[in-house]
């Protein structure tokens, strides 16, 4: 019995699917005949089994995975543009074997390629005195260098990780758009797709032997660490990064977490004797090997862009002098813009002495006249970029988008500066199919692959960052401009394995415990982190106990404590002008414009935990950002619904508590576990000082009620309850919320452990001397220890507690004092935080 | 001509610096117009790492240093004597027309050209897009002028058009801005004529040294009452690089000591740094520049 061959092979239910095949382009899915191409059959036989209502639903599981996760991209421009969530599509694209080694090892050749034109371009030149390579490419380009040439990198590397965006054109042969040079992004998003997709369709994956990504990392992390010129055991590689407003900091803290990199930022860089440091706590620690992603013209104030904050001064005499090395090399930018590729074919042949492997899409440099005379001709159907001001990050103009005045200018502006244009021919990039609503749908794809220099040669990473327009004519494919990404799948050769090889596979590493690696930003961050956390949570048991007694007060019980809740809450809220209802004050700690209210101090934790984000597990990411959510929900503007926010400020609380839970259980007792926890017992500890200090202010004097307010936002009434059996008394209550060491709301108990935290700090100190923190800790322990509670709550004959009060105004400059001098001695590191490094300048007349 | 040079530069700070990077073009480079005879360079306090063997991209002499130690002023003195060896001057109706000096840059192969072409794009302080700088070199540069002679009338209606006025500008004003007010002092200058120069296609380079100065007649020269100075060097085929000083409407000659060249003042600044603390500061120069 025979099949018709039409339904061998054909896409299962394809047109209960209705995937519909676009003119003139090529389709990676499906052939010209609309026939399935063998590759996809296993994946469109699976999806088409599994119940749409299945695949939507675990699709919403990985979009939820990806805002957990807390994958995003920045996109400039736009006002809510901090922080988008990443968009990833749950159909993978997928690659034969056969067709990525060819696709590996054109790219490889290209990355020898454009390595060998860098080391002639910061050498010797040939190429430009020959005439092979037009002068104006490098001495017009801003990424050209100039201190860095003759300076020659370890082993000849200029270029040490590479991405290139490839697309397929109409008669299938791919091509490549654009190469990555200067400092490439996307292999962290792709390696956090592949997480992603991996978790979705595991049972998918098993039709195929899908190549993991993890090995390519692996051995990026090792060569990475073989660069280091000092021969070591642990060389010490950090990742540099520009900081959290990058588009991509994101990607940056995930690799530096993945790669085993430390996390940093210029700022936690120095120049000492010729050679990088990094300013940690435990002083300085050398530097040999940085992976960067600033851009390398902003690398050093000294010698390159004196406008720079992104930069370390001295930088580039240590990369000259080989006593670090930096990947890519300062100024491998200058390949990067486009403008190389109509020379590349003759380039390869003279350098390598091969034929290019992998064609460019057709480009004209308009700097060439014959070229210039093609382009101006036709116009329309070309894409052209600035070139020689922006190194080819200006905007794109598509000719067929303008008209005839745009066109006019566009050629003008050609005519008076051809130098600074390329442009590009536009193929009709190949499409795939995207998921949408049970159904699929072709958009345009371009593919970023990444390559890594490796033994001599370069390899690539088996798939790469599949990017989609967000049309099905889309132009433009770009994460900036609103597209989305696919995992892509490159099928290995061997049998099938299960989806879970790609975990990364235990790499031998050696066993270390704790670690002093932490720069003194990261562990300012993290004591702020500490403290906005704790300052959210008793912001929010404050207002919770009185809005609860707001309530009650309506059928009469519980009103007295109103007026001393009022004086608690002008203490911590700071009202700007007289706020006298309890409900103005709600409001106005839901308002994140008022800067001392509950939102904003909510804002703040987000704003630190993304600062210090390598540093925290998923699950604290997570609870903050439910943290975030809970307190946005309750922004509406003037009207605030009494049971939403009694129950939106219970959330507050729990989300509080879960955040320091999950430092108390899953951070290690390292230092970054210490400075959190630090900044969480010194707020507490204001909070208690500030919150007796607030109740005695009160005229009324402290009674019963309003002694119920105050053990409930301490979260003391039970153990109140359990102890004494009666109507709380001023000096037991006293003395549980001060002295007693075995109340976690204590005074005392806060004070216990920050003396045990400053102990631990000073063994960083190596002296045999209690640094200022150790006394000040000292001093804090003993007279809470020595205090006569009974003396001090005694009413005087005025009624007052003047004693008390001028205890707990004592204790508050101390624990003030504390905190500065932790700044002074751990967070500032020899350099003051106001005085930013400045360039000086001479100026000649 | 010999001349000995002292150039004195000295930061007070604030506050105490505790690292500085310094990058200094102090030393005057030799080449055909002149030989730096003997160069000393003194910095106080005594910085921590000093490299003072090394030159740059430009082929100008530089020299690093690094301090570690906490400090309130730096001093720098830069002691030179240097011989100027005065050039002839081609005649200008024998030079080139400047559309073929344009077109050769334009097509630069090899080697020579290649160091003129260098300097025949936008730089950080010079960017050439704007049509203004085109339009005011336009007068100067009619069709088929040797270039020679576009360069002095270039020179001419500089001086003539702008006022020196050291109150106009600062490091930062960009030359369009000079261009538009008509003020500023030598750097301004030398960089709008570089600006006007490139826009036409020609090389243009950024010159830092110092002029020789008089003191008003029947006056003792007062100490330090030099400046270091700036003008322009423009390439001329058969003749070589050109000094021109708008500033002083004139074509240097014996009297002006070269330190070095680039693109823009961004690439020979005397004394650059970036300092770790310090709050504010305030720069003194003194300059003496005595002929032997």
């Amino acid at each position: 019995m025979s099949m018709e061959p039409s339904e061998q092979g054909c896409l299962p239910g394809a047109f209960r699917l209705g995937y519909p095949l676009l003119r003139g382009r090529w389709d990676e899915m499906v052939d010209g005949d609309g026939t399935l191409r063998p590759h996809w059959e296993p994946l469109m036989g699976a999806l088409a089994a599994l119940p749409a209502a299945e695949m939507e639903r675990r699709w919403a599981g990985g979009q939820r995975l990806i805002r957990e996760n807390g994958v995003t991209y920045n996109v400039y421009g736009d006002p809510r543009g901090l922080d988008r969530p990443w968009q990833l599509d749950p159909v993978p694209m997928i690659l034969p074997a056969r067709e990525w080694r060819g696709i590996a090892a054109a790219l490889a050749q290209r990355a020898r390629l454009l390595n060998r034109i860098l080391a002639d371009l910061y050498g010797p030149r040939t190429l430009l005195a020959q005439g092979l390579l037009p002068p104006a490419l490098a001495f017009a380009h801003p990424g050209y260098l100039r201190p860095l040439r003759g300076v020659t990198p370890r082993d000849g590397i200029y270029l040490h990780f590479y991405a290139v965006d490839i697309a397929r054109a109409p008669n299938g042969q791919w091509q490549v758009m654009s190469d990555r040079c200067e400092a490439p992004s996307g292999a962290g998003y792709a390696l956090e797709n592949r997480v992603i997709i991996s978790r979705i369709l595991n049972d998918l994956m098993k039709s195929y032997a899908v190549e993991p990504l993890t090995p390519f990392f692996q051995t990026l992390r090792d060569d990475l660490a073989a660069l280091s010129p000092r021969s070591r055991e642990t060389p010490r590689t950090v990742l540099l990064t520009p900081g959290p407003y990058n588009e991509t900091y994101f990607e940056h803290a995930y690799l530096a977490r993945h790669l085993g990199f430390t996390l940093v930022e210029a700022e936690d860089l120095t120049v000492r004797d010729g050679r990088v440091f990094l300013k940690t706590l435990d002083g300085l620690q050398p530097v040999d090997v940085i992976l960067r992603r600033t851009d390398a013209a902003f690398c050093d104030p000294v010698e390159l862009r004196g406008d720079s904050a992104l930069g370390v001064a001295g930088l580039v005499q240590a990369v000259r002098a080989g006593t670090v090395v930096v990947a890519n090399m300062l100024g491998s930018g200058v390949v990067e813009g486009g403008c190389l590729a109509p020379f590349l074919p003759a380039l390869s042949r003279h350098l390598l002495g091969e034929d290019l492997a992998m064609p460019g899409v057709p480009s004209w440099w308009c700097g060439h006249d014959a070229d210039r005379a093609q382009v101006l001709e036709r116009l329309d159907k070309l894409v052209i970029r600035p070139f020689l001001t922006s190194g080819g990050r200006g905007t794109l103009r598509f000719g067929e988008h303008l008209n005839s005045a745009g066109r006019e200018d566009l050629a003008a502006a050609i005519r008076r500066r051809p130098g600074d244009f390329l442009a590009q021919a536009r193929p009709k990039f190949s499409t795939v199919p995207v998921w949408g609503k049970g159904e699929l749908d072709p958009r345009p794809m371009m593919l970023r692959v990444f390559l890594a220099a490796h033994d001599g040669d370069y390899a690539a990473m088996p798939g790469g960052l599949a990017r989609i327009a967000s049309e099905r004519d889309g132009l433009i494919v770009s994460m900036q401009q609103g597209g989305g990404s696919k995992d892509c799948w490159v099928l290995g050769e061997r049998q099938a394995r299960p989806a879970t090889a790609s975990r990364p596979k235990a790499a031998p590493v050696r066993l270390v415990r704790g670690s002093l690696d932490l720069p003194s930003r990261v562990a300012d961050n993290l004591f702020w982190f500490g403290r906005h956390v704790e300052r959210t949570e008793d912001m929010a048991r404050l207002l919770r106990a009185i809005l609860s007694r707001l309530d009650e007060g309506a059928d009469g019980g519980g009103a007295d404590e109103l007026p001393m809740a009022a004086e608690l809450l002008r203490r911590v809220f700071r009202p700007p002008q007289k706020t006298r209802t309890i409900g103005a004050f709600a409001l106005m700690a839901f308002d994140p414009a008022h800067a001392d209210g509950l939102a904003a101090t909510v804002q703040r934790v987000g704003r630190m935990a993304s600062l210090v984000r390598d540093r925290l597990s998923a699950d604290t990411w997570r609870a903050v950002g439910r943290l975030a959510e809970t307190v946005d929900a309750q922004d509406d503007g003037n009207r605030l619904n009494h049971e939403d926010a009694l129950s939106a400020l219970n959330d507050v609380v729990l989300a509080g508590e879960a955040l320091s839970g999950l430092a108390m259980e899953n951070m290690t007792r390292g230092l970054s576990w210490r400075f959190v926890d630090i900044g969480r017992r010194l707020e507490r500890a204001v909070h208690v000082v500030e919150t007796l200090s607030g109740a005695l202010a009160y005229k009324d004097g402290v009674a019963g009620p309003e002694l119920d307010v105050l053990l409930e936002i301490s979260d003391s009434t039970i153990t109140y309850r359990s102890r004494y059996f009666s109507a709380p008394q001023f000096a037991p209550v006293l003395d549980l919320l001060l002295a007693d060491e075995s109340n976690p709301r204590s005074l005392a108990f806060q004070i216990v452990a920050l003396s045990a935290h400053m102990e631990q700090l000073a063994v960083t100190r190596r002296s045999v001397f209690y640094g200022p923190e150790q006394r000040l800790a000292i001093w804090l322990s003993g007279a809470v220890r020595t205090a006569d509670l009974l003396a001090l709550c005694r009413p005087d004959e005025d009624g007052g507690y003047h004693n008390l009060e001028g205890f707990l105004e004592t204790l508050r400059s101390k624990l003030w004092e504390l905190s500065e001098t932790l700044t002074r001695d751990y967070f500032t590191h020899a350099v003051s935080r106001s005085s930013a490094p400045a360039a000086l300048r001479e100026p000649q007349p | 001509m010999i001349y000995l040079i002292r150039h004195v530069t000295t930061y007070s700070y604030a506050e105490p610096v505790l690292v500085a990077y310094h990058h200094a073009h102090l030393t005057p480079r030799g080449f055909d117009g002149q030989s730096c005879r003997r160069s000393s360079l003194r910095i106080h306090p005594a910085p921590t790492l000093l490299d003072e063997t090394g030159s740059d991209y430009f082929g100008n002499r530089v020299a690093f240093f690094t301090l570690q130690e906490a400090h309130r002023t730096l001093t720098v003195e830069a002691t030179s004597r240097v011989e100027v060896h005065p050039r002839a001057l081609p005649a200008p109706g024998e030079t080139p027309p400047w559309e073929t000096v344009a077109a050769m840059l334009r097509a630069a192969n090899g080697p020579t050209l290649l160091d003129a072409m260098e300097f025949t794009f936008d730089s950080p302080f010079i960017p050439c897009g704007d049509p203004a700088l085109l339009a005011y070199a336009a007068p100067s540069f009619p069709p088929e002028r040797p270039i020679l002679a576009g360069l002095l009338d270039l020179m001419h209606r500089l001086y003539r058009d702008f006022t020196y006025d050291p109150a106009a500008t600062t490091l930062a004003t960009p030359i369009l801005r000079v261009l538009a007010e008509k003020r500023g002092v030598c750097q301004d200058f030398a960089h709008l004529a570089i600006g006007c120069l490139r826009a036409l296609g020609l090389a243009a380079r950024y010159v830092s040294g110092y002029l020789l100065t008089r003191p008003p007649p029947g006056r003792e020269k007062l100490r330090g009452s030099d400046a270091s100075h700036a003008w322009l060097s423009a390439w001329v085929p058969g003749a070589g690089w050109i000094d021109l000083d708008p500033t002083n409407d004139c074509i240097p000659g014996k009297e002006h000591i070269t330190t070095a060249w680039g693109r823009d003042y961004g690439d020979v600044s005397p004394l650059r740094g970036v300092v770790l603390g310090g709050g504010d500061h305030s720069l003194k120069v003194a300059v003496d520049v005595e002929a032997l």
